[in-house]
């Protein structure tokens, strides 16, 4: 096949994957795709454990090692129909914690510690490298063989270039979907779905393959175990502790290599997926191993002595001259590989970002930065992370040669990342796991197994000089790195397994003992032992999003306060036309609701902790919960603060005026007093000296009675200002006892023009009625307000002075309550002597005295009070003008 | 009637007094006495009156309507006209600050309300210039 066509071919396959991914995408962004979230895409997406090492690797290792091959699905196998017990607790912790990757696990598991999300990163890094390296080997050996044909058109470039151009592409494919957007939560749908498709496209491929073989080539099943029967792989015979130590590997594999982790884990919406999963991905492997012997055997048959059994897929199609299924094949194996780079890579991306260089960065920036500027830079971080996972993995490529097999190589990766099983397992199952133990043991077996197999697998002289590798460093032998403890005999794998994990382990579990954890440490391992027990945030309860705004209703209850929280969240929902205070968490509302407690926390803070909270981030619910406890406590503590301080100012404004108040009532008082004196003084007065002058006699009869009429009237004056002060004391007590009833304001106005006719009868006054609007019953003290409305009219009679005095007499009635204005044709009262006139012994004019003594509108005041109405000095009405506002009904008080 | 010595006869009193029935009364007794007595009811043109009537003794009430008896007597006391005219200060208050502050504006005499009517023509004997 032209090899042009070929890398069309390719180009138009990633081209269709990326539509897919950008569709889909595009899709989920606008509405629920339901069967986005099915459990077939879940397990399909988990199928990225079948790399092109599983795809052209495992009929290369039938070939030479057997049915050993099958180890590579027994683990997983077995840890999917075990899922009940570990990956369900699993996915559950990451769905509660949030968890971004398995550093951020072990991280977030052992008290939150960078370092050991530091450590985890790097061994996943170092460990994924020669994986990366596999997939960069297989595809360009798959180019190779495709190549090897008649040339035309382009000419198949060396091995080394067309594996960086595998490496650049498979890094921009990566970058461009994995990096699209720092998504609040890591999962990355299109991608899922991307890998799905590659899914179906490798099984397929692999079982046209198989299907061909077996009735292609051979004459069905029958003649294909004949065959069998024949070969060479017949005569395998199981090693039991390299058969248990490769199914204990891949049984760790699966729940340790980032990528697994990754779409296990962290792209998964719901746990029930697992059960689905938990038997449809057993099926998928069988029906990717099912066809592995006979394509073996047929290979080993077909093809010459000394062709690569790595590339019996490809190679036994081509040979017989099938360019379609060899073409599909292709496509299969690309597939495998390119869906294993892009997963690991953002998987590890995710990690480096995180774990490296966003706490890097923070460190050496420490002024508080703009969000926007640092999911800029969790991008590029990404974006370069990436590149830089896909340039190790050239790296490593270039480095070893290109050679050895891929089934080795996989099983290398296998054997790093395994190391992390026990801090995890210690992690979910027992509380006492410490972070001292998760790092000395961590370490150790990284350090064990980049000294026993890493660094060997370079090959002699490579990193180790073959020198070390036999006698052991400095010649000391049982430092041999395969060799460890003397201990000799063993196949490499197995020594470096066995060893790097006894050593971590052991020291994993013996610090545990020996060391005790942090608080947060305890904390966390309560989280992540009892995670079934913590409540209700059961599978159910992930019912997409409900979930999410009650714990983000949780937070803002923490932060706002509970009442504004409550109505800020109801208001919400009802906007969205839904009962209750739960919104849907839509873009909009959780920007609201982010600028809402930027007000409180500050906008950094706030966009830290819904983007934690919105989506998945490396620090626990519960951590951003203490986080929220903390603030709210603070801020309670200063609102507390702030408001004691507001209650002494106030208490200090309040004594300030109380302290005027009994000032200005001291004076009032001392006025009132000399006010009095005067007013009860002035007539004794004349009583006095007039009496003095009757005492003595000889004086003419009528003098002497002119002389005793004025004390008459003086008494008369004196009696009634005791009686106005006395009524006035009793209207201002509230001690008045009113006598309710009915009363019609007509009669009252009639009965207050006869006794007001008294004052000054020599003047004659026009009054104007309208008694129409009079007619109206009131419930009220008639008698009190007809002394109100008798003081009105006299003050009138009084002090109007125009020559011909008219008075106005208008009742409006306005709602519940009635109006009555006596409005004079006089002069009327100055502006500045409004204010004084409801004062007592507020006399304005001196020319007459027949009245009392200046405390009539005072006592008008008081007691239109106890009718529970008002009485106001109109101005601008032509003349004097007093409004008397009163309720039809006064209610009775108490 | 008993007339009493020449010195007396043509002694003028002038009374400012805004309550009616007091006026009366004052009146009544000094001129039994034999006092030439003017009143006025007005506290505003009060100094004036003094100018245009210049009375041997003023009997002045402390609250007048218009002008306060302590004002008229500050403007008086600042008049060479007047700064010598005998001053007798009535007032209702009778508040024993009010009897120290019209000591301090210069009155010659003071007396509250109400008083005995043997009390009123003592003081102005007292205070007439023989």
């Amino acid at each position: 096949m032209p090899f042009d066509l070929l890398v069309l071919s390719c180009l138009c396959y990633v081209i269709l994957l990326f539509l897919v991914a950008f569709l889909v995408e595009r899709r989920a962004v606008g509405e629920a795709l339901p069967w986005l979230r099915s459990p077939l895409v879940y397990t399909l997406s988990l199928s990225i454990y079948c790399t092109a090492w599983t795809f052209y690797g495992a009929v290369g290792y039938a070939a030479r090692s057997g049915l050993e091959y099958l180890t590579i699905y027994l683990g997983p196998t077995l840890v999917f129909v075990g899922w009940w017990w570990v990956l369900r607790k699993l996915v559950r912790i990451g769905r509660q914690q949030r968890v971004t990757s398995i550093a951020d696990l072990i991280s977030s598991r052992y008290g939150k510690s960078n370092l050991l999300g530091v450590l985890v990163t790097l061994l996943c890094v170092v460990a994924a490298t020669p994986y990366i390296a596999l997939q960069l080997q297989s595809v360009t050996l798959s180019f190779s063989v495709f190549a090897s044909g008649p040339h035309e058109g382009w000419q198949m470039p060396d091995r080394d270039s067309t594996a960086i151009w595998v490496a650049g592409g498979l890094a921009l494919f990566t970058i461009l979907f994995g990096t699209r957007k720092l998504d609040a939560n890591e999962q990355h749908t299109g991608i899922v779905t991307a890998i799905a498709v590659e899914g179906i496209v490798k099984l397929v491929a692999l079982v046209a393959v198989g299907s061909y073989v077996v009735w292609g080539v051979a004459d069905g099943p029958a003649d294909v175990i004949a065959r069998i029967d024949r070969s060479a792989i017949a005569d395998w015979e199981l090693a039991p502790s390299r058969w248990a130590g490769l199914t204990f590997l891949s049984a760790a594999a699966v729940v340790c290599l980032p990528r697994m982790f990754q779409v296990l884990v962290v792209e998964t919406g719901d746990e029930r997926h697992l059960a689905t999963a938990s038997w449809a991905f057993p099926l998928y492997m069988f029906l990717m191993s099912l066809f592995v012997v006979p394509i073996a055997v047929v290979g080993l048959e077909l093809l010459p002595e000394g062709a690569n059994p790595d590339l019996f897929v490809l190679t036994v199609p081509l040979d017989r001259g099938q360019g379609g299924l060899a073409m599909l094949a292709f496509l299969g194996g690309f597939s495998s590989a390119t869906a294993m780079v892009i997963v690991a890579a953002v998987a590890l991306a995710t990690m480096v970002s995180n774990h490296i260089v966003m706490p890097l960065w923070l460190s050496l920036r420490p002024t508080p930065a703009v969000s926007g500027d640092v999911r800029r830079l969790v991008l590029l971080a990404r974006r370069i992370s990436i590149a830089g996972v896909l340039g190790l993995g050239y790296g490593y490529y270039r480095f070893s040669g290109g050679s050895g097999a891929l089934a080795a190589i996989g099983l290398i990766s296998f054997v790093g990342v395994a190391q992390i099983l026990p801090a995890m397992l210690g992690g979910i199952f027992w509380r006492g796991a410490t972070r001292t133990g998760a790092l000395w043991g961590l370490g150790l077996g990284f350090g064990g197994w980049v000294y026993t197999l890493f660094l060997p697998s370079f090959g002699p002289d490579a990193i180790f000089s073959a020198r070390l590798l036999a006698e052991g460093p400095f010649g000391i032998g049982w430092l041999r790195p395969q060799a460890l403890f003397g201990v000799e005999g063993m196949d490499p794998l197995i020594h470096s397994m066995f060893w790097s994990l006894i050593l971590n382990g052991t020291v994993f579990c013996g610090a545990s003992l020996v060391t005790f954890p942090g608080p947060l440490e305890r904390l966390q391992g309560a989280a992540f032992v009892n995670v079934f027990e913590t409540g209700n945030r059961g599978p159910q309860g992930w019912a997409q999003g409900k979930a999410e705004s009650e714990e983000l209703l949780v937070m803002a209850q923490r932060i706002l306060g509970e009442e504004p929280a409550l109505a800020l969240f109801q208001s919400e929902a009802r906007a969205q036309g839904k009962e209750g205070y739960l919104p849907d968490p839509v873009p909009g509302f959780v920007e609201r609701l982010e600028r809402r407690l930027a007000g409180s926390v500050g906008a950094a803070t706030a966009h830290a902790m819904l983007a934690q909270l919105a989506g998945r981030a490396a620090v626990s619910v519960e951590d951003l919960m203490a986080v929220a406890n903390e603030t709210a406590q603070i801020m309670e503590y200063s609102a507390r603060l702030e408001a004691q301080q507001e209650e002494l100012t106030r208490t200090a404004r309040q004594l300030r005026e109380a302290n005027e108040k009994l000032t200005q009532l001291s004076v009032q008082k001392d006025a009132f007093l000399s006010q009095i004196s005067h007013e009860l003084r002035t007539p004794m007065t004349s009583i006095r000296a007039f009496s003095e002058i009757l005492m003595e006699g000889d004086l003419p009869p009528e003098m002497a009675a002119r002389h005793a009429r004025i004390i008459h009237d003086e008494a008369i004056r004196l009696t009634r200002l005791l009686d106005d002060l006395l009524d006035l004391s009793v209207l201002e007590n509230g001690s008045v006892q009113l006598n309710l009833g009915l009363a019609n304001l007509q009669q009252m106005i009639d009965r207050a023009l006869r006794s007001a006719a008294h004052t000054r009868p020599e003047r004659g006054f026009t009054i104007h009625r309208d008694p129409t609007a009079e007619n109206i019953f009131l419930f009220t003290d008639g008698d009190r307000l007809a002394q109100v409305f008798i003081n009105l009219i006299s003050n009138a009679r009084k002090y109007c002075d125009a020559d011909y005095p008219e008075l106005r007499i208008s009742v409006r009635q306005k709602g519940g309550r009635v109006t009555v204005d006596f409005i004079d044709n006089g002069s009327g009262i100055s502006k500045e002597s409004q204010e004084l006139i409801f004062e007592k012994f507020a006399r304005l004019s001196d020319q007459t005295r027949a009245g009392g003594a200046g405390l009539g509108l005072a006592i008008c005041r008081e007691v239109m009070a106890n009718l529970g109405g008002t009485i106001t000095y109109l101005p601008g009405q032509g003349g004097a003008a007093f409004r008397v506002t009163l309720p039809l009904r006064l209610q009775r008080a108490a | 009637m008993q007339v009493p010595g020449g010195w007396f006869m043509t002694a003028h009193v002038l009374l400012i007094e805004d309550e009616p029935n007091i006026a009366e009364a004052i009146r009544f007794i000094l001129m039994r006495d034999g006092l030439k007595v003017s009143t006025h009811a007005g506290g505003a043109d009060a100094i004036e009156v003094v100018r245009t009537s210049q009375p041997d003794l003023l009997i002045l009430d402390l609250m007048l309507p218009g002008m306060s008896g302590f004002d008229i007597l500050s403007a008086l006391r600042a008049d060479p006209q007047t700064e010598d005219l005998p001053v007798l200060m009535l007032s209702a208050k009778g508040q024993v600050r009010d009897r120290a502050a019209a000591k301090k504006a210069g009155v010659d005499a003071f007396m509250s309300k109400p008083f005995s009517n043997a009390e009123m023509l003592a003081s102005v004997r007292a205070l007439v210039p023989r």
